[in-house]
């Protein structure tokens, strides 16, 4: 594995918890939302057991990533005090049983998907989970400061694949919901680990305020708000999307890059309480439900998004 | 182990076969919905 920290060899008896908590069921919410959104959305229609079995799965693949990330971070874990608290390094769980469960709910997923959606919408979930599993966990995370740069692709796939569940094909608008996810993920997890750094430099994750400090990160996250600013735009402009969801981006973003000025322009000392940080990673999770929730509206009240 | 530990290790394995019995019987019954759906449809 990545690290030399070895977890518990007494492993306590697991219960389903264990096994539920290994899905990281927080992040999996804001997935399944984004899935949901991206498959209401769509132009056209699918049977609802289908899209009911459409958005399990991408829970299930998002649940399967998630375990194999914690299977290969045990180690990692086990040194964050964020995550020491986890099923594996906790010692509730072997590491074997939390691997097999991590590729059995990705192989159940993609199959399922196939089955009861389209193949192209399976093939597009299983890119997502070895994106996350192996692009972002095994190689980018440990080795590049930007590996939420372009680690973020991966919780950018669900409404690329909730949309083609529905369309059976890749059209510009599931692409610019991925570029919105993708754009929005750095200042979202920079912001984060602006206030938990400390924890990052423990475990040897060169997250950017490590490796990079401070100012380049602060600097970074407010480019990164302008770019989705002008991305959150582009589903109205190409003519997507109708005035709801222009309006809604408008405001919405407008905010995003107000938060992320203060956050730009400041410094912290030593004991800073990180109150703009903390505020802006609350606002960006907001951010996303509100702004996909207005996607829907739009798509439900106007009729619009049958732009391809 | 303790007649305390063997009860736990008893109550976590009951937990984790009543989890397993609900879903695979959410499971089957969903793919017996998308079965009916496909041949329906």
């Amino acid at each position: 594995m990545t690290a030399t920290v070895e977890t518990p060899v007494t492993v306590l008896p697991s219960e389903w918890r264990d096994y539920f908590a290994l899905t990281k069921p927080r992040v999996m919410s804001l997935v399944v939302f984004t899935g949901l959104c991206g498959l209401l959305a769509a132009p056209g229609h699918i049977n609802p057991v289908l899209g009911f079995t459409a958005v399990l799965c991408i829970a299930l693949g998002a649940g399967g990533a998630g375990a194999l990330n914690q299977w290969w971070e045990a180690d990692l874990d086990a040194r964050m005090k964020r995550t020491a608290k986890r099923p594996l390094p906790g010692g509730r769980l072997e590491r074997t049983n939390a691997r097999d469960f991590g590729i059995a709910l990705s192989v159940a997923s993609v199959l399922l998907m196939g089955l009861a959606a389209n193949w192209l919408s399976a093939v597009i979930l299983a890119v997502s989970i070895l994106y996350y599993a192996v692009i972002y966990t095994i190689w980018l995370k440990p080795r590049t400061p930007q590996n939420i740069v372009i680690g973020g692709g991966a919780g950018a796939f669900p409404p690329l694949i909730g949309w083609v569940a529905v369309t059976g094909d890749v059209t510009l608008m599931p692409v610019l919901l991925f570029a919105i996810i993708f754009m929005w993920t750095p200042p979202h997890f920079w912001a984060l680990a602006l206030f938990v750094q400390s924890d990052y430099a423990k475990a040897g994750i060169p997250m950017l305020p490590v490796v990079a400090g401070q100012a380049a990160t602060r600097r970074q996250i407010l480019a990164y708000a302008v770019i989705l600013f002008a991305v959150s735009l582009a589903p109205w402009w190409t003519g997507g999307t109708g005035a709801i969801y222009g309006v809604a981006a408008v405001i919405l973003s407008g905010v995003f890059v107000a938060l992320c000025l203060p956050v730009a322009l400041r410094r912290s000392a030593e004991g800073d309480k990180m109150k703009p940080e903390k505020r802006l990673f609350g606002y960006s999770v907001l951010y996303l439900f509100a702004l996909f929730a207005a996607l829907v509206a739009d798509r439900l009240i106007l009729g619009q998004g049958l732009a391809p | 182990m303790t007649p305390d530990e063997q009860d736990t290790l008893k109550r976590a394995r009951r937990g984790r076969n009543i989890a397993l019995a609900l879903v695979l019987g959410g499971f089957v019954i969903l793919i017996y919905a998308i079965a009916w759906v496909r041949i329906a449809g």
